[in-house]
């Protein structure tokens, strides 16, 4: 609007040097893009190689034929089944377990009240910041003298006692839903706990997703925790089983069946990007912004 | 307290039983036992013995531990400013009205989203000094490529180098900064004159920069946290040019068993970054701006 009252001349270099602008922004984000993916390409290109094209010199950038069996030769030098069962085992649970105890928590901070409830909640805040070499030692000696050391169980209870973070990110979120539901339900009779199991929890579908993917995410690729408390080549996650894999006598510096395991790790983490982006990028904005 | 009341208090505190034992157990009771063991020589089986501040002073004489500290502090001093300069000018071009934003957003965002070991296992082999893609792309240009993750000078910005891939976690949240940035101050930087310059330098950098804060913070924190990746490509070497700290501290604790000097690193990493965050938000008055009103995400 303020542009149609400048002299036309004046108008006319400005657009030009408005349409270099979007052409210099242009050509920066499509390279910056390509540079981004060069190394997705070089993944799934060294992982359907011949092992001697791998190391031919000068470089076969895209193997011919593709050499799909590497996968199926990769995932069963070692038991990989087992590994991705065991890893899905785990993160499904955390997954339940921590948007569970996290929601039930978020729902008493946001809605009901009762004296020192903020007290508390700054105090678990405060813990967001502690490194987790802190608690890394005592919890493995606690969980050493429990015996659950070689076993799932150090890394999936821990998450059925909620996780700080998505307590605060869920409380945001049920301090947006309006009340005159709830106090309409609590007129007809209705306890806390069927307003959040009936009202709060389908209200909250989408935050609640966030919190489970977070998790989802967290867990598939965690490797201190399964490195710490794994011992059992049976009981290994694929994280752990991966970086086995690489400094494996087995397989010696075999690369594209590196690759082709290292990639199909990736595939859930992929997929889940893709179809639930939307999630993703509320979680994270709301981190930096509001947090 | 009336009936209901007091009702609704029990009812609070059940609901956020749970979590208040979550973090007794496995937050508050760990601290504690944490701080005692550091001031033992505890080392997993048998009894610990008490040494007072003796893991605290050998430290001071302990190479190992200043190397660690060396090499996280270098990284954090370069890798975080650098990520945070890149992923703010990505955001500032990704802001300029451009068409098909979805697919440069996804594309940029996906490698942030991603990590762990794959993606270390993945980057070692982009830094494979003979057969990896980087020396080939860069012998393309008639550039000798360095031996990177296998050369004691080269190590260090080869992982500062990957870092830069996951930028796009960072980006995200400058955007939804940038987007936050309300039309009218920069029509009043027009009214009175003012070019593109002066719209970023007096308002998209103030309005900024309280996100920049954030990234700031939360970038250093997590570089004195950095295990995976190091443990993963390098395992520390060569000759300990990329032993972060949390590395060593995992040595310490999980290879040698010494639990008592284990538990001293972790906290006077516990300090450091407690210090660290302490003065970032004291200086932050000097160069961050934060509007009265709190503003919409």
């Amino acid at each position: 609007m303020s542009v149609s009252m400048l002299p036309a001349t004046w108008r006319l270099g400005r657009s030009r040097s408005r349409l270099l602008l979007r052409i210099v922004v242009y050509l920066a984000l499509i390279s910056g893009g390509i540079v981004i993916m060069i190394p997705f390409f070089w993944m799934i290109s060294t992982s359907l190689k011949k092992q001697w094209d791998v190391y031919a010199f000068p470089p076969v950038w895209i193997p011919n034929p593709p050499q799909w069996q590497n996968y199926a030769q990769a995932l069963t030098v070692y038991p990989f089944h087992l590994y991705f069962l065991n890893t899905l085992r785990i993160t499904v649970l955390t997954c339940l377990g921590t948007t569970l105890s996290s929601s039930l928590a978020a729902y008493g901070f946001a809605r009901l009240r009762a004296p020192g409830r903020d007290v508390i909640f700054m105090v678990l805040l405060s813990t967001m910041m502690l490194p987790y070499a802190v608690t890394m030692v005592p919890l493995f000696m606690l969980f050493n003298s429990l015996h659950w050391v070689n076993t799932f169980l150090p890394l999936i209870v821990p998450h059925f006692f909620g996780n700080v973070f998505y307590i605060f990110l869920l409380r945001q979120f049920f301090l947006t839903i309006p009340t005159e539901l709830e106090q309409a339900a609590r007129i007809d009779g209705c306890s806390s706990l069927m307003i959040y199991r009936r009202i709060i929890l389908p209200l909250s579908v989408p935050a609640l997703a966030t919190v489970a993917i977070f998790q989802f995410m967290d867990s598939w690729n965690d490797f201190l925790g399964p490195l710490i408390y794994l011992s059992d080549e049976a009981k290994r996650t694929v994280a752990l089983a991966l970086a086995y894999f690489q400094g494996s006598a087995k397989i010696g510096p075999q690369m594209h069946l590196m690759m082709a395991v290292a990639f199909v790790v990736l595939i859930p983490e992929l997929l889940l990007f893709f179809f639930a982006q939307r999630l993703f990028i509320q979680g994270i904005v709301f981190t930096g912004v509001k947090g | 307290m009336g009936r209901l009341a007091r009702r609704e208090a029990l009812e609070c505190y059940l609901f956020i039983s749970l979590a208040v034992a979550g973090f007794l157990i496995f937050q508050a009771g760990p601290i504690g036992v944490s701080a005692f063991l550091s001031l033992t020589n505890s080392e997993l089986v048998g009894t610990p013995a008490w040494v007072g501040l003796r893991n605290y002073s050998a430290m001071l004489h302990d190479p190992l531990f200043w190397q660690s500290l060396k090499v996280t502090v270098t990284y954090a001093v370069v890798a975080v400013p650098l990520g945070l300069a890149l992923s703010l000018l990505v955001a500032l071009l990704m802001n300029q009205n451009v068409r098909g934003i979805s697919v440069f957003r996804t594309v940029y965002y996906l490698p942030s989203v991603i990590s762990g070991v794959a993606v270390a296992v993945l980057w070692r082999w982009i830094l494979n000094p003979e057969f990896g893609i980087l020396n080939l792309l860069l012998g393309y240009l008639r550039i000798d490529g360095p031996n990177w993750l296998l050369d004691r000078q080269w190590a260090l910005p080869s992982l500062i180098l990957m870092s830069l891939w996951g930028i796009g976690g960072s980006m995200m949240i400058y955007l939804a900064g940038l987007q936050g940035i309300p039309t009218h101050l920069y029509e009043a930087v027009e009214i009175d004159g003012g070019g593109m310059w002066d719209k970023f330098a007096h308002v998209t950098i103030p309005m900024i920069s309280p996100v920049v804060f954030f990234n700031l913070v939360t970038g250093i924190i997590w570089t004195f946290q950095e295990f995976t990746r190091v443990y993963v490509m390098t395992q520390g070497g060569p000759s300990n040019a990329t032993l972060f700290y949390g590395l060593y501290l995992y040595r310490n604790a999980f290879r040698y068993f010494q639990m008592g000097y284990a538990s001293a690193l972790a906290w006077v990493l516990l300090l450091i970054i407690l210090a660290m965050t302490l003065m970032l938000f004291r200086t932050s008055q000097l160069w961050v701006y934060y509007e009265g009103s709190v503003e919409k995400a």
